[in-house]
């Protein structure tokens, strides 16, 4: 089509050959389901290993003798204190704390670091790691990389048949297993699972291999984002945005105490200053009453009818057996079990704050 | 003897002595996905052409289904609401929607019949 920027997965004729229904994501058009449909795609991923492609995702090598500072300025993180193979959940942050990107940060060696980044957001991070790079002595280099995940129970077996050994690599670690390859064990379901970015011919012979064993099934998009919710995993544009900061959103976790009180990284102050405040919102899991689905965008109100906060994701739950959805609650009504209500076309649906994540994760960690 | 309609919103009619039962097509059921959830009109409930009838979910999306010709609901198909995914199995069948008293059986005249519904949907 003329004047169409969207961009194409390199395997999408695998894609079409398996029967993908495509629809559009982040400037990509993406399968979104594959003729199993989402409901089993989703229930497979928990039983056995689904596939899925994510090479709408990016990866970012950051190298350099001054790799570690310039990851320290660009978030919240200890770089220097990773370990060689050690991933660590970061973000990027605006000079307001508000979280224009997550990302996943490994140490690859001494100096060298892989940055996996959102889709939707590839193209200001480059942008954002170029402008902090010229102030470094240090090199951003997007790479050119088909990326997929396999997830579930049995993608560890299902690997290791198709040549695959991942054996004594942990939940949030990454290696190169081989020359132009990434992997790591981490992704976006709540399973165990893995992460693995490849030259595109290397893709197209694992594919085959992975699509030969009969526990493994293509997952599209709708399936990766029940499976995601249902684990209480956020997604940057939904969930959080340039206007949530890591506080609120409930992520302080993933920026260690020293760097809350010290760390250089921008945003900082403002990032304090929300700390020290106390967020007026908290993200909380949100169980509507019945089979009604919540979605995304819909009111929160009070017992008493108050305005209370607002749904950022929602759906239904295959694992669950129940809707599911995510949202930003007043802090004082964000305990689990406290009742409030969605706007749903009109109508006020009970919705109970419910802890995250809805299913249990079942990270291999040791 | 019950004559059957479409529309371009890939709606079917089964009219007979005045009442349409109304449904989603096998195309339809096909794009949405796995139902989980289907919001019923309530009986007595009068609709214009072009208004919401039913709400059906998938487990990523919400969408309309509209009233295809004015009327009024007679009844709603109540299985749906523990076994929403009978729209999807038998999208012309047991996964019937609604059924509704027609005010204005001209309207009819505007549906396509099932060849060129085929031909709609390519």
């Amino acid at each position: 089509m003329t004047g169409d920027d969207t961009k194409h997965l390199p395997l999408e004729d695998i894609h079409v050959a398996a029967g993908a229904r495509f629809g559009a994501f982040a400037g990509w058009s993406m399968p979104l389901t594959y003729p199993a449909g989402v409901m089993k795609e989703h229930l497979h991923t928990r039983e056995h290993a689904g596939l899925f492609d994510i090479s709408h995702m990016k990866l970012f090598e950051v190298s350099g003798p001054e790799a570690v500072a310039m990851l320290n300025r660009a978030c919240p993180l200890d770089a220097g204190a990773l370990e060689v193979s050690q991933s660590k959940l970061s973000f990027f942050l605006n000079e307001a704390g508000g979280i224009l990107d997550d990302l996943i940060v490994t140490r690859l060696g001494d100096i060298r670091f892989m940055v996996v980044a959102n889709a939707g957001n590839a193209v200001a991070d480059e942008k954002h790691l170029r402008a902090l790079a010229a102030d470094f002595d240090a090199k951003v280099e997007p790479l050119d990389r088909v990326f997929l995940a396999i997830q579930g129970p049995e993608a560890w077996a299902a690997l290791s048949r198709a040549g695959i050994e991942t054996g004594s690599l942990l939940f949030m670690h990454g290696v190169e297993p081989r020359q132009n390859w990434f992997m790591s064990r981490s992704g976006y379901t709540g399973e165990d699972g893995f992460e693995i970015g490849l030259p595109e011919a290397d893709a197209r012979d694992l594919v085959a291999k992975l699509l030969g064993d009969e526990r493994v099934l293509w997952i599209g998009l709708a399936a990766r984002d029940s499976l995601r919710l249902e684990a209480g995993l956020c997604l940057h544009g939904q969930d959080i945005t340039p206007e949530t900061d890591p506080a609120s959103a409930g992520l302080m976790w993933a920026i260690p105490k020293e760097i809350r009180a010290t760390g250089a990284f921008i945003g900082a102050d403002a990032l304090r200053a929300a700390v020290e405040r106390g967020p007026a919102q908290k993200r909380v899991g949100l169980k509507p009453d019945g089979r009604q689905p919540v979605r995304a965008g819909a009111a929160l109100f009070d017992v008493d009818g108050n305005p209370a906060g607002h749904v950022t994701s929602g759906g239904f739950g295959p694992s669950a057996g129940h809707p599911v959805a995510m949202g930003y609650v007043a802090t004082p009504l964000g305990k689990p079990g406290t009742r409030v209500f969605a706007d749903v076309r009109g109508t006020r649906i009970p919705v109970d704050i419910n802890s995250l994540p809805f299913t249990p994760h079942r990270y291999r960690k040791g | 003897m019950a004559t059957t309609y479409f529309t371009e919103d890939h709606e079917w009619l089964r009219v007979e002595g005045g009442i349409a039962t109304v449904g989603i097509t096998d195309y339809a059921q096909e794009q949405l996905g796995d139902l989980v959830f289907v919001e019923l009109p309530a009986t007595g409930k009068k609709l214009a052409k072009g208004d919401t009838a039913v709400v059906v979910e998938s487990v990523k999306a919400a969408s309309d289904v509209y009233a295809p010709v004015d009327g009024e609901i007679t009844e709603a198909n109540g299985t749906l609401s523990s076994d929403p995914s009978l729209v999807n199995s038998a999208a012309t069948g047991a996964g019937w929607l609604w059924k509704m008293k027609l005010a204005d059986e001209s309207q009819l005249a505007g549906l396509m019949d099932e060849a060129a519904y085929k031909a709609h949907i390519g």
